[in-house]
């Protein structure tokens, strides 16, 4: 083909640059180490998942929703809980949303750079490191006693949004720091005040990170069990906290939860213990789902 | 005193052609005596304590392109943004001297920069649309301001002003973030003109774009001129002799300080019409800049 180089002298060349053995059999045992700690991880997570299925998923059905708790293993339900936690979902948001997303505003654009400031913010990020257990004391101290709440919704509400508020604060502030300086300078130059800008550019920039934050903030407070338990959720309850008895007594998933794996029978334990986990697994996933999705769909590149 | 958006969107007739003019045909006539928007007094302007600018006195005139132009780091772009007190934005920033807009030291106590701002718009060196539609970049401005009458009129307006309308006009509603670089800038011009300014700001508008998005910007400058004060600031000397009326080179210098410590800061070195910078400057830095002898 007259092409210059004969094949023997290519086939050197690939030998030279090919991977020295001893280096690839490193990578490769380098590699395989963290591919089984991945592995592990989720293995871990799987096998749980496979048990909980197992057990609880003969348990679920139609009535295993619409029934109140009930001293018969095979009557039990999850009516109160489902509508506890959902009421629950609601208020928190509605208190924790306004509040985290208005501190994240003062903080990151109008705060003065001085030493209260400061002083807030490290608060507000070992906040978010405080056990939840700690807050339920709180909320039972606060709301219970001091408010006169009693043992009821508003109580847990209130506790659950205590606990998240750091947490939405910081990742909301974290949201609105990734909105470039030039867009507040745009609009800014334009004659808008840092009022009007906070709220027509900034705040609307940032509320997919925002939002994000808030529904997983709000996954871990429908998750709970210390807090609200000790805030006063009731283990057992026949009545629904749909529409909102504010000052009712309620319960909530977990907690009914961890009332079926208290009890001694096997029906309980495991059964209808399995059946409302996998409820409440479910729940959850939708919610960090909507999360991922949300945080896809409205990913701004700059 | 108080000054209201009515008041300065009835503006005097251009003056006439009289006195020196220009001699190159491209500059249409410049008065010696144009009205003056701006007069900078003293300004000087510190960061924490490094004081970036010294001592600048000039004027602005009204309807003319000025092109402030130096080396880098030698405070052009800081002394714009003292034009319409964006600095305030910058923690640790400080003032001195007197900025008169039309007679009314800026960083006077009782002067709101929002107010300044809705006055004296700013174009930045990078394109920086809002993330929403092209229609709503423009809108943003006359919305906070409660110009609400005719928005789509004036959304149209202004983008036939930027020269954008014909690429535009059929995804108004789509992102800005779809355009060019070029198209971008001039959607930020457009943007800027929609609140009806005095004065537009330009802080190195074209470095971030090709030769011919940048040819398409000058025009529009040239055509803006008529209705504005345009104050640019430029890396690009060829720039400032194309477009501008007049130019004022800056550069850095290295004087001991009062408490002899040297400092770098920057300074005036010299203002005049563009063509007598560019053709016969006084200052032998100006010269040994605009040659290319150093910068």
């Amino acid at each position: 083909m007259g092409l210059g180089t004969p094949a023997s002298s290519v086939e050197t060349a690939v030998q030279a640059l090919a991977t020295p053995k001893r280096r690839g059999a490193r990578e490769r045992v380098f590699a395989v180490v963290l591919l089984s700690a991945t592995v592990v991880s989720v293995l871990v997570l799987g096998v749980l998942i496979a048990d909980v299925l197992m057990d609880g998923l003969g348990r679920i059905n139609g009535e295993f929703f619409t029934s109140y708790a009930s001293r018969r293993a095979e009557r039990t339900g999850i009516r109160a809980g489902l509508t506890g936690s959902l009421s629950l979902l609601v208020m928190v948001a509605a208190m924790a949303f306004p509040l985290g997303v208005a501190a994240a505003l003062y903080l990151e654009e109008f705060a003065p750079d001085n030493r209260l400031t400061r002083v807030l913010e490290a608060n507000i990020a070992n906040l978010a490191g405080v056990p939840s257990v700690v807050y339920g004391l709180l909320g039972a101290a606060v709301f219970v006693y001091l408010f006169e709440f009693g043992r009821s919704l508003l109580t847990g509400a209130f506790t659950l949004a205590l606990l998240i508020l750091p947490v939405v604060i910081v990742a909301s502030r974290e949201a609105l720091r990734a909105v470039p300086r030039a867009i507040r300078d745009g609009g800014l130059a334009l004659g808008a005040t840092p009022l009007q800008v906070a709220w027509r550019q900034t705040v609307p920039s940032a509320l997919p990170g925002i939002l994000t934050g808030t529904i997983l903030a709000l996954s871990r407070a429908v998750g709970e069990t210390a807090p609200i338990l000790v805030a006063g959720a009731v283990l057992f309850r026949r009545s629904d906290n749909v529409p909102w008895g504010f000052f009712d007594a309620f319960t909530a998933l977990p907690i009914q939860i961890y009332d079926f794996v208290s009890r001694p029978q096997e029906a309980f334990r495991v059964e209808a213990a399995a059946a409302a986990i996998i409820v409440l697994l479910a729940v959850l996933l939708v919610m960090n789902s909507a999360a991922i999705v949300l945080r896809n769909r409205y990913a701004r590149r700059w | 005193m108080p000054w209201t958006p009515a008041e300065a969107s009835v503006r005097p007739p251009a003056p006439a052609p009289e006195g020196r003019t220009s001699p190159t045909a491209a500059h249409h006539g410049v008065s010696v005596d144009a009205q003056r928007v701006f007069e900078l007094e003293n300004v000087s302007v510190a960061y924490g304590g490094n004081i970036a600018v010294r001592d600048v006195t000039m004027p602005i005139h009204r309807n003319e392109i000025t092109a402030l132009i130096g080396p880098s780091g030698c405070g052009k772009s800081t002394l714009l943004r003292c034009l319409n007190r964006m600095n305030d934005l910058i923690p640790g920033a400080r003032v001195d001297g007197a900025v008169r807009y039309h007679g009314i030291n800026l960083y006077d106590k009782g002067v709101d920069p929002v107010e300044v701002r809705r006055r004296i718009g700013m174009v930045f060196q990078k394109p920086n649309p809002f993330p929403k539609s092209i229609y709503e970049n423009i809108a943003f401005g006359p919305k906070v301001l409660g110009m609400k009458d005719n928005l789509d009129d004036r959304v149209e307006t202004c983008l036939r002003r930027a020269a954008l309308w014909e690429e535009v006009k059929q995804k108004l509603h789509s992102s800005a973030y779809g355009l060019s670089g070029g198209q971008q800038q001039r959607l930020c011009i457009a943007r800027a003109i929609a609140v009806n300014p005095d004065v537009i700001l330009m802080d190195e508008p074209c470095s971030a774009l090709d030769p011919i998005a940048t040819a398409r910007i000058e025009d529009l400058m040239r055509e803006l001129e008529d209705e504005y004060t345009i104050v640019i600031v430029t890396h690009n000397m060829q720039q400032a002799a194309r477009v501008s009326d007049r130019t004022a080179f800056m550069t850095t210098d290295v004087e001991p300080d009062e408490d002899g410590k040297d400092k770098r800061s920057g300074r005036l070195v010299e203002y005049d019409l563009t063509d007598k910078i560019f053709k016969n400057p006084g200052d032998r830095r100006t010269e040994d800049y605009i040659s290319g002898r150093f910068g």
